[in-house]
């Protein structure tokens, strides 16, 4: 590739096109931050407390996602729980 | 019962006054009874871009407090009959405009008029809040530009959830998108977000493209909105906005890089 093509491609694609995209994700994210429900901290901490009271995990074992489709919501719980092997023994 | 129109956008400076005097102007000219009121308490221009700021005798903040009447407040336009401007006030206390009080004034507006035209200021505090709380229909200008995009689309999130309609679960604001200071030459060349690409990611209804227009300047200099300029391109295209608002359908202008005539191009215009 000549250096010529090299600023016609460039120029053809232009900055815009980098905007656009780096807009798409941001504004993705804005989005997905404004329509998570307030009270998904506090759901995490009650489900922390009522897992604690039958088995031994810390703060990190109860994650809590959400996500919104278009025709649907989707809030994902997971929870990893210890070692079963070691837990009943 | 008036229709609450706020003019809006979260960045500043990028044509939420020129917008406001515009349209406002656009419907007076069509016989409908219309105010515009400047809620940039503390940096008001409204007045400036209208031309009346020598007539400014009580303002927005007065009326609230009580000091004067509507009446008293209001500023009837010199060219056109239907129209009146009620000025911001220049104090600093930005907490001025209480929800209350600003439902009060507009109440009482929307018992004489058919449109009331919000001038936002910049930004999503108090101010640019109490414009839009209790807006009917959102005109949300932006330019092709990230930062602009990016700060309409949070206002579009702001109009869904902390407006008065939002609160009562009444039907949702109306929101367009008015693409401002678009430059179709930059837009070929692939320098400049295009309308589509803005379309794409704001997914409004096209209320209008305003191109970058030397018009604009020219007419702030001389305190005459531009849409009474009938014969320039942002003009013409704020005059297409204001029907297209009122439901005409009209097709889009000056979204391609104007070819200069034989006359012009002899003469650098
Ligand atoms: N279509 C246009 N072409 C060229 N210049 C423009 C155009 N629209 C607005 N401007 C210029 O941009 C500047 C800002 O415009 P304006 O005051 O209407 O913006 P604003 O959004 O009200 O600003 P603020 O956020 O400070 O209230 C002004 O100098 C104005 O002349
Ligand atoms: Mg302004």
């Amino acid at each position: 590739m000549s250096l010529l093509d090299y600023f016609r491609s460039s120029r053809s694609k232009g900055t815009a096109s980098v905007a656009k995209e780096r807009l798409q994700i941001l504004v993705a994210h804005d989005r997905s931050e404004r329509h998570r429900p307030s009270y998904l901290p506090k759901l995490q901490r009650e489900i922390l407390d009522v897992i604690r009271k039958y088995v031994e995990v810390d703060m990190s074992a109860v994650s809590v996602n959400y996500e919104q489709e278009a025709s649907r919501e989707i809030l994902e719980l997971n929870i990893i729980l210890p070692d079963t092997a070691r837990n009943r023994a | 019962m008036a229709r609450i129109i706020v003019i809006t956008s979260g960045k500043g400076g990028v044509g939420k006054t020129t917008t406001s005097a515009a349209l406002a102007m656009g419907l007076a000219q069509r016989g409908h009874r219309t105010a515009v009121i400047d809620f940039d308490v503390g940096l008001r221009n409204l007045d400036l871009i209208m031309g009346c700021e020598r007539r400014v005798v009580y303002d927005f903040v007065n009326v609230i407090n009580g000091e004067a009447s509507l009446n008293q407040a209001l500023i009837r336009d010199k060219r056109c009959d239907s129209l009146y401007i009620l000025p911001a006030s220049q104090t600093r206390d930005k907490e001025a405009l209480t929800k209350e009080g600003v439902g009060k004034v507009l109440e009482e507006l929307s018992q004489g008029f058919d449109f009331i035209v919000c001038d936002s200021p910049a930004g999503i505090e108090h101010g640019a809040t109490m414009a839009m709380y209790y807006a009917d229909d959102a005109v949300v200008v932006t330019n092709p530009e990230v930062s602009s995009v990016r700060d309409s689309d949070r206002m579009l999130g702001i109009l869904s959830s902390k407006s008065r309609r939002a609160e009562t679960n009444a039907e949702p604001i109306r929101e367009f998108l008015l693409l401002s200071r678009y430059d179709p030459a930059r837009v070929a060349n692939g320098e400049m977000l295009s309308v589509e690409d803005v379309q794409e990611i704001l997914s409004l209804d096209l209320l209008g493209v305003i191109p970058e227009s030397r018009a604009v300047l020219n007419a702030s200099n001389a305190g005459v909105p531009v849409i009474l300029d009938g014969e320039s391109d942002a003009g013409k295209a704020y005059g297409d906005a204001v029907a297209r608002y009122l439901g005409e359908q009209v097709p889009h202008r000056f979204l391609t890089v104007q070819k200069k005539g034989f006359f012009s191009r002899l003469f650098g215009g």
